[in-house]
């Protein structure tokens, strides 16, 4: 596999505000293809903020957002025209939500959430988007008996599957995940987890992940950012961040952890 | 003989916020080197850091100040001023590290943990199987555990299932920290030759052993972390 070292995702002093209140301020970063930066910080810190604005939801208000396209190069995904910002968050780009009912269509069958976003970029073979829908299922261990069946009676960890599913299936190369694994028993977020890290891998997907669970970060992330108050104030390699952390807030944060 | 890492001047101190900013001097000036095909014991007593300088070798700590400069790619590359993506290449081609702590996702079998680096590196999933399969045997995993998670193992078994994922890459670089600490005498003698056929290879091997018959039987020199403790030499 070729790794490129060329950014996928260049964030530069991305600033959001809410009047007087700073949701963010001046955050920048790179993002390479295949790589995973973990945002952490406590409720309130801005990290839900800074994904919305770094993934075209949220306009923000300084800073610039660029992207580097299959098809046109690096482009500021503020710049571009609304219908080809909707192309590319539908096709290049994915959400998985913290809550899966936010990132599904509750009353439509598992395989029409799948199929949908392959209609969505134009696939009209009904038997094609069966088959992608069944391999997907597959895919995120969900038994292919399932695809008719609404996901308001599946699990919630099955719901998450699903969304990831849903997200994945046209081939994105960056995914933006909010607490993917927030409100899930311990042993439905070990497995989604797993196959997190799997998808990661073999699809080479660049990843932000915001989470407020350090362990997820350290098991996933590459990289780490830190945020208190809307600013980042460490950043750096996951592991380092983690075990000999310099700044204040982020040694209060690894220290809090309960230990087993 | 061919140097692959050497550190100077190296400074590392702890200051803990939550503590009343207490500033924690650990280490000024430390010298160290390490050539292909030698193994180097870190020594001192329990608490002079040696596994904390075996971190900052790995750039899981940062350093106050100096250079740590490692081997990677013909290069040489200073891990402590390094981009995150440059050290998280070096860590996957160029250093291993067995660590006293198995840090895995729950419920992936041990067999794919030992493999996983191997096959990070390109090689074909099946002769990294193999050869972790190999690894195992070796270091006396049952067959039946294999397709299990190894956090439900025992310590021993746990700190075998990371010497074998240490030692599947043949690694230019290797830090090795108490390997042996509780393995009983038939999985020591195995470690130890894991480690000879390193040395036999080339790989320049830094460990911290807690036995002298370990540290005899394989080393070929010794560094001693407490010289370099801050206040030291006063």
């Amino acid at each position: 596999m070729t790794r490129s070292n060329e950014p996928l995702l260049r964030v530069s002093d991305l600033t959001m505000m809410y009047g007087d209140r700073v949701g963010c301020r001046n955050v920048s970063f790179e993002l390479r293809p295949g790589e995973v930066l973990g945002i952490v910080g406590e409720s309130g810190s801005g990290k839900s903020t800074l994904l919305r604005s770094i993934s075209a939801q949220q306009e923000p208000t300084k800073g610039t957002v660029e992207y580097h396209t299959r098809i046109d190069g690096i482009r500021d995904v503020y710049q571009m025209s609304e219908a080809q910002r909707r192309l590319l968050m539908r096709t290049d780009w994915a959400f998985v939500h913290q809550n899966a009912r936010d990132g599904l269509r509750m009353n439509v069958s598992a395989g029409a959430n799948i199929g949908e976003r392959l209609m969505a970029v134009g696939d009209r073979h009904y038997g094609n988007i069966r088959n992608a829908a069944e391999n997907w299922l597959g895919k995120v261990e969900i038994a292919t008996e399932r695809l008719d069946d609404l996901p308001s009676t599946f699990s919630g960890g099955m719901q998450q599957r699903l969304q990831i599913a849903r997200n994945l299936v046209t081939s994105p190369r960056l995914v933006f995940m909010d607490e993917p694994t927030g409100g899930l028993d311990v042993s439905v977020q070990a497995r989604l987890l797993d196959l997190l890290r799997g998808l990661v891998h073999d699809l080479n997907l660049a990843v932000i992940i915001v989470t407020h669970d350090l362990a997820v970060a350290r098991l996933l992330s590459h990289r780490l950012m830190v945020m208190q108050r809307g600013e980042v104030i460490e950043s750096g390699l996951t592991d380092q961040v983690l075990d000999d952390p310099q700044h204040a807030y982020t040694q209060l944060l690894v220290s809090s952890i309960l230990q087993n | 003989m061919s140097e692959m890492l050497h550190a100077k001047k190296v400074a590392k101190g702890f200051t803990l916020h939550t503590q009343g900013s207490v500033t924690i001097p650990v280490f000024e000036g430390v010298e160290f080197r390490l050539n292909a095909g030698e193994c180097i014991a870190l020594t001192g007593e329990s608490g002079s850091g040696k596994s904390t300088f075996m971190r900052m070798l790995y750039a899981n700590y940062t350093c106050s100040s100096g250079s740590i400069s490692v081997l990677h790619d013909g290069d040489w590359l200073d891990i402590t001023t390094a981009s995150p993506h440059a050290i998280l290449d070096m860590r996957k081609r160029t250093m291993g590290y067995v660590s006293q702590f198995l840090r895995v996702i729950p419920r992936v079998p041990t067999l794919e943990i030992v493999a996983e680096p191997l096959i990070a590196l390109g090689t074909a999933r099946e002769t990294a199987m193999e050869k972790a399969r190999d690894l195992l045997t070796r270091l006396r995993i049952p067959e039946r555990l294999w397709q299990l998670s190894p956090l439900t193992f025992s310590g021993g078994e746990q700190q075998r299932v990371n010497i074998a994922r240490g030692f599947i890459a043949d690694y230019p670089i290797m830090l090795l920290d108490e390997p042996t600490a509780s393995l009983d005498t038939q999985n020591r003698a195995t470690v130890l030759a894991l480690i000879e056929e390193a040395k036999a290879r080339g790989a320049a091997i830094a460990g911290i052993f807690h036995d002298h018959e370990t540290r005899d039987a394989v080393c070929t020199g010794s560094f001693d972390v407490t010289s370099f403790k801050v206040g030291a030499n006063d």
